[in-house]
Order: structure tokens, then sequence, then C-alpha cells
């Protein structure tokens, strides 16, 4: 009995040990796997918004990602939508869709074929029209659009301006 | 205390501290195989004979290999492929062997399907045998990153997104699993520790537990007949091999394995030297580019069918039934309501359902193949719902099977 009660607190005692231990172990590793501050930094990228064609797709490079930009024609902006207006992006007069250029189901980066088809995503057949809505699942949603703040004719990508915060609020973008 | 004398011979040296004559006694000589079973259960076999070819060719491709985003394209298909000598060989097997394990790993799964052999103290062989199934598909999936070609690339991406848990939007564990934003260094690197040495070692703890789960039910027969393993083994000691129906699994059984080990592998040996291309995806020979996809992206042959019931739907259903394809089979022991263990084809309405499921999951291969077009689309459509539908009828087709 003496003995038992023993070796039930020495059991005790090393499974107290053993728990701060693996507790601690855990949160190692965890954070071993978490992004490198220098990944985290590198996020910047600068837009000069004047030097793009009308219904001319370009793909920008932001964190490693491809970004959108399409600037859009008279007659396209004539014909908006309410739903293609809340995502559009004017600078200095000019009407843009500046998005995350990968598809909202599963990333890939989906092909533009025109005012007429918009985007198609071969991977599992996804649609967006030339504003960046959806119009053909399985994508939950348009596509994304990056943190950006406009700055003269300029955007930069990964600083949050007054325009994006908004589209934020409202739930246009994640 | 233990007593040790002096020994008479290497194998009394070793008897008196390994045991060894006791431990091949349990492990070969008697260990009984019933007499009445056929080819398709040397699979096992041919299965432990094709993992041992990817880890002896794997070790030769990294020497070589080089697991940085710049250099893993060339250290692969420079390197390894036109420098090194016989190069070509190690990768040659290790990609054939990558797809053809998967090929024998469903005709093992399919056969322990048919004749029951997941029930009466069988369950623990079935469930291993799941869990190896998902740390080879992990072991694959991990080794396709590393040659960091477009295919590897967008692969990567897009099941890592899946992760995301569709509208969960949990793109921070998407982040952490990657180490980036997108797959890049942190990502091949992690990858690469999985591929090479986490992954395999858990693949041979699962394969002892497969064999250990194994040891004491013994493994079925084709006539779904409840053997006495004790009575027919001492009626085999006692002399009368032929009357008894059961024989050593070494070297009795053992020589009509390794038969069918040899047919296997001179038909792996042909596709290794004259028709490997099948293993080797042609985008894949494109350096991996963040910002151009491949017109389609498809992952191999043995992922097809699960992929072809994610795709036909929104995200989250989608995704939804992506899970419940990767998990039900794990749990047909109980599942299945039925008290008989014996081939299909004497237990009525589960036949068919056998031989449906068999044909489906081959049709949803053939359309997660084509593009998400037209008629397929409506094809793949009607495959994904019938599997769910007929998971889902299982315990009740089961339930009201006669006992035979
Ligand atoms: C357990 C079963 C294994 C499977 C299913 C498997 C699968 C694969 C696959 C699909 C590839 C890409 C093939 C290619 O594109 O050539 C690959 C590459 C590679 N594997 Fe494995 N592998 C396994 C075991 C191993 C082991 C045990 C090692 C080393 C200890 C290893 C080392 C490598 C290396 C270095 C590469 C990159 C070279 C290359 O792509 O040719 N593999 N593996
Ligand atoms: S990734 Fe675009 S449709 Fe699936």
């Amino acid at each position: 009995m003496h003995n038992s009660s023993r070796r039930g607190f020495m059991g005790k005692a090393f499974g107290a040990v053993a728990g701060v231990g693996a507790v601690g172990s855990l949160v190692a590793m965890k954070k071993t796997w978490d992004p490198l501050p220098s990944v985290k930094a590198a996020g910047f990228t600068t837009l000069d918004m004047s030097i793009y064609k009308e219904n001319q797709l370009v793909t920008e490079k932001w964190r490693g990602k491809p970004i959108f930009v399409l600037k859009k024609t008279a007659a396209m902006v004539a014909s908006q939508t309410d739903e293609q207006k809340e995502r559009d992006i004017v600078v200095d007069g000019s009407h843009f869709m500046l998005a995350i250029g990968l598809c909202t189901h599963l990333g890939c980066i989906p092909a533009y074929k025109g005012e007429a088809e918009g985007f198609l995503c071969a991977c599992h057949g996804g649609k967006f029209d030339w504003a960046g809505v959806v119009t053909q699942v399985p994508p939950p949603r348009g596509f994304d659009i990056p943190p950006f703040k406009i700055d003269g004719n300029k955007v930069i990508l990964g600083e949050v301006g007054p325009e994006y915060k908004q589209m934020k609020e409202t739930g246009i973008t994640l | 205390m233990a007593h040790f004398t002096k020994a008479t011979s290497v194998k009394d040296w070793l008897n008196q501290r390994l045991a060894v004559e006791k431990i091949e006694k349990v492990m070969a000589s008697e260990y009984w195989i019933p007499k009445n079973i056929n080819f398709l259960w040397a699979m096992g076999m041919v299965l432990v004979i094709t993992f041992a070819l990817l880890v002896v060719s794997g070790i030769f491709l990294l020497m070589y290999y080089v697991p940085t985003v710049d250099e893993a394209f060339y250290s692969v298909n420079y390197t390894i492929m036109r420098e090194v000598d016989f190069g070509w060989l190690w990768r040659h097997i290790h990609g054939v062997a990558a797809s053809v394990v998967f090929l024998v790993i469903y005709i093992h799964m399919f056969t322990g399907i048919y004749y029951g052999s997941y029930k009466k103290g069988r369950e623990l062989i079935w469930v291993s045998g799941m869990l190896l199934f998902v740390a080879f598909s992990a072991e694959a999936f991990s080794g396709y990153m590393l040659p960091w070609g477009q295919m590897s690339y967008w692969a990567g991406m897009v099941i890592t997104n899946l992760f995301a848990g569709g509208s969960l939007h949990a793109d921070g564990l998407v982040e952490w699993i990657r180490g980036d934003y997108v797959p890049a260094q942190a990502f091949l690197g992690r990858f690469f520790m999985l591929h090479v040495f986490l992954l395999p070692l858990a693949i041979m703890a699962l394969i002892g537990l497969h064999f250990a789960a194994l040891r004491i039910p013994h493994v079925n027969n084709q006539d779904g007949e409840e053997i006495d393993f004790d009575a027919e083994s001492k009626k085999y000691l006692d002399g009368d091999k032929a009357g008894s129906k059961v024989m050593r699994f070494a070297n009795d059984f053992m020589s009509k394995d390794m038969m069918v080990v040899g047919i296997f592998l001179i038909f792996f040996f042909y596709l290794v030297f004259w028709n490997y291309s099948f293993a080797m995806d042609p985008v894949n020979f494109d350096p991996a580019d963040g910002l151009k996809t491949p017109a389609h992206i498809y992952p191999e042959w043995y992922f097809l069918w699960s992929y072809e019931i994610l795709r036909p739907f929104n995200i989250d259903l989608g995704l939804i039934l992506f899970g419940f394809a990767q998990v039900i089979f794990v749990l047909l022991p109980w599942l299945d309501r039925s008290p008989n263990a014996v081939p299909a084809n004497r237990r009525g309405l589960f036949a068919i359902w056998f031989w449906v499921m068999l044909s489906n999951m081959i049709i949803l291969t053939a359309m997660g193949k084509l593009p998400p077009e037209g008629v397929f689309s409506q094809i793949g459509l009607v495959s994904a719902v019938l599997f769910v539908v007929q998971w889902i009828a299982l315990p009740f087709i089961t339930a009201r099977e006669k006992k035979v």
C-alpha cells in the first residue's frame, strides 16, 4: 500500500514533467512550420497604373501570386451591373479590374478569353466575367482583391487604403 | 537468473540469446496458411517487394537530388537523368513502382472486400490496411512535389488549398502547411523531409502492424470456410500433410507467393525499360512557374476517382463528399451488418453491390481524367452520387442478408 502510493506519486510526477515537455515541443514544432519573417516581410509591390492598355489583361506578381490587371473600356464601364461596379477600382479617372489571379475554388490561374467569355478556369470548369464576378461554379465567389492603396496614378499592393478597407468591410472581398 | 551453457553451434548460441528457433516457428514454419487460396493472396507479397523497390531506388535518387526550388528540377531532369550512370534506371523504377503499387493496392483491397476478409477478428487488418493506403497516398503526393515541375507546383497549390475547408476560409492553416503564401522553398523542404524520412518510417511501422494483426486470425480463404487452425496444424505435424487443410507459410506457401512475384517482376521491368512514360507526366517536364497554370490539372490516375467526387459540386459540398470518400472504406467492417464472411457471389444483393462499386470507381477514374465538359460532367455527377448512395445503402442491404 505504502509502496503503491509512492509509485502512484512517481507516476503522476513523471506524467506532469512529460506533459509540460510534450506541450512545449508541440509549440516549438508548430512555430517551426510557420512562414519565416523574411517571407512575411517581402510583401509589397508598386504598380504604375498609367501603362496599361484597355481590355488587355496583364499579370503582375505579388507575394508569389499572380495579380490580374485589366483596364476597362468605356463600353465596359457603361454597361456595369451593381455587382460589377462594387469591384471597380478607379485610379486617376481610369477604371480597373484588379484582383488576385487565382481561382477561388482551388487556386488555378484562369485564362482570359476576351470580353464576351471572360475568364475560364481549366481545372474544374469555373468561370468569371471581365469584372471578376463568378458566373459558373465550382468557385464560391468572385476573384479576391489584394490589399491595395491608391497613391496618385500608382497602386501599392500589400498596404491597406480606404477603398480596400471599405470593400473588405462590405464583404466584397475576403 | 537466466542460465547460459557453452554453445554447441552458432545456431545454439543465437538460440540462447535471441530464441531464433522460436521466432522462426511463429513467423514462418508454423505460421499456418489455408490451402484453398488463389493467386490474389500473393498481392501482399507483391506489395512488400514493390515497397522494397521504392526504397532502394529512392536511396539512389536521394544521393543526387537537391531539395531547393532553384536546383530540384535540374538535379532530377539533368543530373539524375543524363549525367549519373544508370540514374534513369532508378528514376524509372521509382516512378513506375509508385504508380503500379497503387494498382496492386486496389486489387488487394477489392480482394479483401470480395471475400469478406475484414470480418470476424480481421477488422484490425482492414483498418491497418486502410491506414497504409492513406500513408502511401501521402507518400506519393509528397514525392510528386520533388521534381518541382509544373504539375508538382500546381498539384501542390490545389491540394494544399483543400485544407482551407471551403467556406471556412482557413487560409492561415494553408499558409502554415506551406510555410509561405504559395508553394515555395519552405514547402519543398518540408515535403522532402516527409517523403524521404517520416512517411517511409510510418509506412514501415504500419506494415508491422498489418502483419501483426494478421497473425492471430490467419488469412481468410476463397470458400469462406472457418478453419480450426489448431486441429489442422496438429494433423499436419502428425504427418497427415495431404489431409490437413493448412500448410506452412515458409517455405511451402512462400514458394507459390514468389512464383507470382516473379511474374509480376517480369511485367514490372518490361514497364521500366520499354513503357515507363505513363508514370511520368509530360507537363512535369516544364519547370515550376507560379504565374502559369497548365491547361489541365489532373492528379495521377490513382487519385482520379476521389477527385471526380470533388469536381461536380460547389466547393463545400464537394469537400464534404471528398472527405466522405476518403474515410468511408475504413468503416466497411461496421457498415457491413451481415454475419456472413463468405465470397460475395454467395451473398445475394451484396454481390451486385460489389460489382457496381468496382465498375463505378473505374468510371469515376475515367471521368476524372477527361476535361470537365458536357456529357462527361453529367456522367461524373451521376457516378459520384451513385458512389455515396451505395455506401448509405450498404448497412440496409447487408442487414437483410440471410445467414448462409
Ligand atoms: C513508399 C513508397 C514511395 C512512393 C509511393 C514514392 C513516390 C514517389 C513519386 C511519385 C516521386 C516522383 C517521381 C518522379 O517524378 O520521378 C518520387 C520521387 C522521389 N522519391 Fe519517392 N516514393 C516512395 C519512397 C521513397 C523512399 C523510401 C525514398 C528515399 C529514401 C524516396 C526518394 C525520392 C526522391 C529523392 C525523389 C525525387 C527524384 C525524382 O523525382 O525522380 N522515395 N517518389
Ligand atoms: S480551381 Fe478553378 S474551378 Fe477548381
